[in-house]
């Protein structure tokens, strides 16, 4: 642990990136530690891959820093350290699997035998495959296998299991548990909430290219413990949003909805103002709600 | 891990080495490359240098359209594989998976170079072979050997307008644009019918064109050339493969980093 916080992986520092006039960065910063799995959440379009672009050096920073095991991530011995699944490899699809893995490999140190690479991606069977011709989650796991051939420190992962079914996602799950249990570090980003629990050890909340929040899956979901009540009544969301415990007050499908702290004060006045209040009903907040919270938070 | 693994330079060839051999095994598997590139050449030479020109001057024609159609060849090869591959795979993404990987800058164009020098290898065989059997072209060894290098170090030029155009067109439009490039360039550089009957402002502007440059070379091997200096011809091919390859990397640097030298 206290490795952890001393070695710095890849960092983003103010980080500030525009295309046109859409901020898709506006100051972020971000660090990932030796021996983590840092995992980036937030809804499309929040930054997250503009995120991993920087770090890869694929988007050149309008402002502040970044920088990758120290150096610039246009550095070629940064890189060889890192292993990288985009959203998009958009590989050709008369590759065969075999060549994309020879030659993605050779460009590494040390690289994992394609042997290593087959059991650990799970591609028996398909090293003589022309890409083109696997099923979607086939060409998912080929794509990993490129990422982990290198033996890398870091591997970034943009929404890997993005289209996979369960029972493929889960699969991949355990792959990359198992390469994080070799000491291997993960920067993940991904839009599935079960996908941070599952894997994360620390989760980033992005949203119009801003940090919401930032902490452990559990401090996250304390962050946001709050309660959500919805009910009919003919107060005023304005004045409900003043009380206290009340953190906001909204009115929707014309009914009002409240996200409290605490919910047993909020619905004990609501009640006393309201005699003839209806339909009341009140949710824990899970995760996703969390999340959704927290995005809508800092919109 | 505190190995400091370093990737030493007998690696780094390897994998410009092994690049350049895939991404030419890719395209040799591919019919709707291989096909044209190969074939249209030497479909076009038996018909014009052998079918069509029987009489008094086939040996003539024989030699004349072994140099200019070895040029209409290789620059299918350069613009097609070089070109359309590198719009579709900046298209598709591919491209930018590619930079984010610790590929050796200039890997990538090197390969791609490679790839259309080989299937200029194969075009100027395959063209000779005709010539020296079917129309009784026969040539001195060293006439034969510098076509063979005019044609596979020719495709160099081409590669460079293939690039440009592949950072523009998208991976769609690509081989219209090249199309719209390619046969109107060898058309009017005296690839298909020599310039002598062709009207004159054709010949007059004709010196503009990388394809004449290159057919100028290929044709003073063989006997048959203006007589122009084959070294200005060489410094103009040159100075065109170093404008459009300048070109193109400034419009990938636009978007990011390059993936060249």
């Amino acid at each position: 642990m206290a490795d952890r916080s001393t070695h710095v992986l890849a960092e983003l520092r103010g980080a500030c990136k525009r295309y046109g006039k859409q901020q898709a960065l506006a100051g972020i910063d971000l660090q990932l530690h030796a021996g983590e799995v840092l995992a980036v959440l937030g809804p499309n379009g929040a930054g997250k891959s503009t995120a991993i672009g920087l770090l890869l050096g694929l988007v050149t920073i309008d402002e502040g820093e970044v920088s990758l095991f120290g150096q610039s991530p246009n550095n070629l011995a940064a890189r060889r350290k890192v292993g990288v699944m985009l959203q998009q490899a958009g590989i050709p699809e008369n590759c065969k699997v075999r060549e994309l893995l020879e030659v993605t490999r050779g460009y590494y140190a040390e690289p994992r035998t394609i042997a290593d690479c087959v059991a650990l991606a799970g591609l028996e069977g398909l090293l003589g495959r022309n890409y083109g011709g696997l099923s979607g989650g086939q060409q998912r796991r080929v794509q990993f296998a490129l990422a982990l051939c290198g033996r890398p420190q870091l591997l970034f992962l943009d929404e890997p299991t993005t289209g996979l079914d369960v029972e493929a996602r889960q699969a991949l799950w355990r792959a990359i548990r198992e390469l994080v249990g070799q000491g291997c570090s993960v920067l993940l980003t991904t839009h599935y909430l079960e996908e941070a629990e599952a894997l994360a050890d620390r989760v980033a909340v992005i949203n119009n290219g801003r940090l919401v929040a930032e902490g452990s899956v559990e401090e996250i979901r304390a962050r946001v413990a709050h309660k959500r009540i919805r009910c009919r009544t003919r107060l005023n969301a304005d004045q409900i949003g003043a009380w206290p415990h009340v953190l906001a007050a909204s009115v929707a499908a014309g009914r009002i909805e409240i996200v409290a702290d605490m919910a047993e004060p909020v619905i004990r006045r609501l009640l006393a103002e309201d005699t003839e209040l209806a339909e009341l009903e009140v949710q824990r907040a899970g995760l996703s709600e969390a999340f959704i919270e927290l995005t809508r938070e800092a919109a | 891990m505190n190995i400091i693994a370093k990737v030493g330079p007998g690696q780094l060839v390897g994998c410009y080495l092994r690049e350049a051999r895939y991404e030419f095994m890719r395209l040799a598997r591919t019919p709707a490359f291989v096909l044209p590139t190969l074939l249209f050449p030497a479909f076009f030479y038996l018909l014009f240098g052998v079918v069509l020109s029987r009489g008094v001057t086939s040996v003539d024609a024989g030699r004349y359209l072994l140099a200019t159609y070895g040029v209409f060849g290789i620059m299918g090869a350069s613009l097609f594989g070089f070109g359309v591959s590198v719009a579709i795979e900046r298209e598709r993404g591919f491209l930018t998976f590619k930079r984010a990987l610790p590929m050796p800058a200039g890997a990538y164009l090197f390969a791609k170079l490679i790839m259309a020098m080989g299937f200029a290898a194969i075009i100027s065989i395959m063209l000779a072979t005709l010539a020296a059997s079917v129309a009784g072209v026969s040539l001195a060894p060293w006439q034969w050997l510098a076509l063979f290098v005019v044609n596979v170090f020719g495709t160099m030029p081409f590669c460079a307008i293939g690039f440009w155009i592949g950072t523009m067109a998208s991976g769609s439009a690509a081989p219209a644009v090249v199309n719209l490039i390619y046969l109107p360039m060898a058309f009017l550089s005296g690839l298909w019918l020599p310039l002598k009957v062709l009207p004159d402002v054709i010949s007059r502007f004709a010196p503009i064109w990388p394809s004449y440059q290159l057919s100028q070379i290929a044709l003073g091997v063989v006997g048959g050339g203006t007589g122009g200096s084959p070294v200005v011809h060489v410094l103009v091919l040159l100075a065109m493969t170093a404008l459009f390859f300048t070109l193109a990397q400034r419009r990938l640097a636009a978007s990011g980093r390059l993936p060249g030298p």
